[in-house]
Parts: structure tokens; sequence; C-alpha cells
């Protein structure tokens, strides 16, 4: 049995290759400057301080924030009310709504993007608005599968202990239904907040070059300006704060189950 | 139980705005205009431009052959590497695991400009072939990832046995542990497959020029109104439907079949 292990080690090393390497260059490059030689490569924190001290940028990283953040909420909004019905119906109905729900995101993404674009254009709305409905779009079907996923797994039986002992609905809902769908949440959160602040090609397609948040930033700065150095930087900042929001995320999450 | 129409008719609302878009790009697809926003009569026309679009054909071509390639070298490399996993030390587990989670949980940008940044450095030229590896690299750690559950299923003791009765390892392997981890590589093997299809973020990095898949190609098309990407878009929901139907439904045929045995017998 022992002599399986050796089938691991091929994958260490492409491992080490093709996912450490590529993340360690963008650290490199992220403090170092356009130019320099590997050899001859002096550290430096110049991208980051014109970062920060461009409110210019700073600006776009907090409405990537607050995009993320408002996406994700009205995700839950909708999509609790959704995954909760859903979980209400008769199983035969409740297999044909999950399909119902998987099936548009087995379309490409840029195609069902674009289609909205199609639908929006002559619609008024304005550039922001127009993302925000293409970014829960896009993002919704996430949210529900990973709630509906919670709450079909709860025993029924809890429900009906909580109304024999007094409760009436809300209450029931409130303290056996909600609590016990949490994680549910926490993980739709996790698969909508976190490629919601990254996204460019929404904001692209959509808000038509006007609206431009942090993953636009990321784009141009390696695909049209070519400025790598500073590129990377930009992607480390974004994936330290998506870190530090995830944290805060998960940490909700075991306080809850402490009570 | 008054509250049974209202909770169906919020249902039917969510659905509507999820298809919303599907059933648009397919009626407006049979425009016979290039409006987006007026449906003036029937034609097929963007069809017929569509096959006639080199650059769009090539995009169909590519996606697929990249997603199988992509598929099958991931899943190969997966399964041997999730065996091999199962086995080794925690040190090696957990630090395999760890490293798998980068892409996985890293915004696919991230992924998507270390790639391009490797690339480069190594003097590839960004095409096809940085394409299809960057497809293979993050492919990988979805199949293991859907592999790994069913090992823990998995009874040692039934490949010592395989081994005990004269197996050689590979056989025990092939015959043992290979038939019980099977769900677990054929769902890797579709999530590999549906993930490198629809890939935008990685691809749009890593391609070079005259190399597009169906995103990249849409992402650089629609910045000019072009009704052909509706046709296309159709073409790929009715095949989605398709596959979806078949894979749906063949297994409820085969069972009836195997109950109308069961009937026989």
């Amino acid at each position: 049995m022992k002599s399986f292990r050796r089938m691991v080690y091929p994958y260490i090393i492409w491992a080490g290759i093709f996912i450490v390497i590529p993340m360690l260059m963008i650290v490199f490059y992220a403090f170092s400057k356009e130019g320099n030689a590997v050899m001859t490569v002096s550290f430096t924190l110049d991208n980051f301080i014109r970062f920060f001290s461009d409110s210019i940028f700073v600006n776009v990283l907090l409405r990537s924030l607050k995009l993320a953040i408002i996406t994700t909420i009205i995700c839950i909004v909708i999509g609790y009310p959704c995954a909760y019905f859903m979980a209400q119906l008769k199983p035969n109905s409740q297999t044909l709504m999950v399909l119902l729900v998987t099936f548009p995101m087995w379309i490409n993404m840029l195609v069902r993007t674009y289609a909205w674009r199609g639908l929006l254009i002559e619609s008024g709305l304005s550039p922001e608005l127009k993302v925000y409905i293409g970014m829960i779009y896009n993002f919704l079907p996430f949210m529900i599968l990973q709630v509906y996923t919670s709450l079909s797994k709860m025993d029924r039986d809890l429900i009906t202990a909580a109304h024999d002992l007094g409760c009436d609905n809300k209450k029931a809902f409130l303290k056996v239904t909600l609590p016990l769908s949490v994680p549910g949440i926490i993980s739709g959160i996790t698969l909508v907040f976190l490629p919601a602040v990254s996204s460019f090609f929404i904001p692209r397609l959509l808000g038509g070059g006007s609206y431009v948040l942090v993953g636009n930033l990321v784009e141009n700065y390696f695909v049209t300006t070519g400025d790598w150095n500073f590129g990377s930087a930009i992607s480390l900042i974004m994936t330290v704060v998506i870190l530090i929001s995830m944290y805060f995320t998960r940490k909700f999450d075991y306080s809850k189950e402490d009570r | 139980m008054k509250k049974k129409p209202l909770s169906k008719l919020y249902l039917a609302i969510i659905m509507l705005f999820l298809y919303l878009p599907i059933v648009y790009v397919v009626v407006f697809s049979f425009n016979d205009s290039r409006s987006l926003t007026h449906f003036t009569g029937f034609s097929l026309e963007w069809y017929e431009k569509m096959f006639g679009n080199q650059m769009m054909m090539d995009a169909i071509y590519y996606t697929v052959i990249i997603a199988v390639i992509a598929t099958v070298v991931s899943t190969i490399v997966g399964t041997i590497t999730a065996i091999g996993l199962s086995k080794s030390r925690r040190l090696i587990k957990e630090s395999i695991t760890q490293i798998n989670n980068l892409p996985m949980l890293n915004p696919e940008i991230v992924t998507a400009i270390g790639l391009m940044l490797f690339f480069t450095a190594l003097n590839i030229r960004l095409g096809f072939i940085t394409l299809l590896l960057a497809h293979i690299i993050f492919c990988i750690p979805y199949v293991i990832l859907s592999i790994m559950p069913k090992l823990r299923q998995v009874d040692d003791n039934l490949a010592e046995a395989a081994l005990d009765l004269g197996c050689t390892p590979f056989k025990a392997l092939y015959k043992v542990i290979i038939p019980q981890i099977l769900p677990g590589i054929i769902s890797g093997a579709l999530i590999a497959f549906t993930m490198s299809f629809d890939d935008f973020v990685i691809s749009y990095f890593v391609t070079g020029p005259g190399i597009n898949n169906i995103s990249t190609y849409v992402y650089t098309s629609v910045r000019r109104i072009d009704p052909t990407v509706n046709a296309l878009s159709t073409l790929i929901v009715i095949a989605i439907t398709a596959i979806l139907i078949v894979v749906n439904i063949v297994p409820l045929i085969k069972e009836r079949k195997f109950k109308k045995h069961e009937e026989i017998y």
C-alpha cells in the first residue's frame, strides 16, 4: 500500500511549479519596479504607496467592496425566501426546481452577461444599476443553492418540536430554521462576495467602461498599460482585502455556533 | 396553508428573472434586423453569418478541444494524485490540500495574472499551449477535491487483500480501488469539463493573438453590436439543454428497464 504514496510525487513538483511559483511571482512583481533585471532587483514599496496615496485608486477599491457587499446582501434577501419556499415543495418539484436554478449556471457567464447588455441597452438605467443587475443575476443561483442545501438537510421534526413547545411560526423560524441555515448562508456569501469583488467583465460589458472596479484596474494595468508591477500590487491588495473579509465572515459563523 | 400560492408566485418571479436573458437571446437570434430591442421579423440570417464566421467557428473548436483534452488529462492526473494522497503522510496531504486551495479560493484574476507572468518569464509565447496548460492546471484541484471523499470511504483492507492474493499493485489499483471511487472520478471529470468550457478570466489573460475560446471571443466582440453572438448563445443553450436531458433521462430509462427485468424474473 505504501507504494501508492509515490503516485503523489509528480503532482508535488507540478503544483510547486504551476501553482506556487506563479503566486510568488505576483508578490515579486508587486514589490519591485519595472525594468529591474532579476539579478539586480531591489525591493520597493513604491507600488503600494502609489496606490494608497491616490484617492482615485482607493475610491475604486471602496466602490468594489461596496458593490460586492450590496450584491451579497441582495442575493441573501432575494435568494433566502426562494430557497426556503423550494424546500417546502414536494420532493419531485424540489428536484425540478434545483435543476431549473442550476440550468442558467451551465450557460457561459459571458453569454448571459451579453444577453443583459442587449436587454438593458435602451432601458435608460444608470451604468451602476446595470452592473448591479448583472452581478445579482450571475451570483443569485449560488446563494439559492447553498441556502437550499442547508435547509433541505434540516430535520423537520425540529420545527414540530418547536411548535409543540409553544413557538408560533415566526418564533420557530427565527429560533430554529434560521440558525440552522447559517452555514448555508455563509458558504453562499463566500461564493458570491469573493468573485464579486474581483469581477471585471460584468462592469466592463454592462457599465460600458464608465464604471471601473478593482478588477478592471488589474485588467488595464496588465492588458492595456503593460505596467505589470503596479498591476500585481493592486491584485495583491485585492487578495488581502478579500482574505480579511473572509476571515470576519467565518468568525461570525463560529461565534454563532458557540452560543 | 394560505401562504402557498404566494410562495409559488415568488418562485415564478425568480425563475422569470433567471430565464429572461436566455429567452431574450434565443428570440433575438431569429431577428431579421440588427436591432437589439425590436423584433422585426423571423430570419436565419445570423445563423448563416455565424457559420460563415471563421473566427467564431475557431472559437467553438478551441473551446471544445481544450475542454476535452483538459478534462482527460486533469482526470487522469487528479485520480493518480488523489490515490497517492490518501496513502500519504499527513504533512504532505495537508500541504497539497492547502496549495490546491490557492487557485480555488483566490480570485480567478489573481490565478490568471500569476500564470501570465509565469509563462512570459519562461518566454513561452501566449497561445494555444499556454491556454491548454492553464486549463489543466486549474482543473486538477477540482478533480482531486471530488475524488478525496470517495477515497476516505474505501476500505484499506480490500486493497491489502488483493495484494495478498497475488495482485500486482497496479492490478489492485485497477481492479479494486478505481471501481470503488468511480463516481467521484466521473463527477470530477464533469466539473473539470464545465470549468474549462465556461472559463473566461484565466483564458483571457493566458491566451495569445488569434486563439480565442467562446468566452474571450464574446468579450472582445460585444463592444460593437453583433447579433451573431445571439445565434452562438442559442446554440450553446440548445447543446446544454440536450446534454442535461440526456444526463437526467438516461438513468430514468435504465431504471425502468431494470424494473422490467425484475418483473420478468
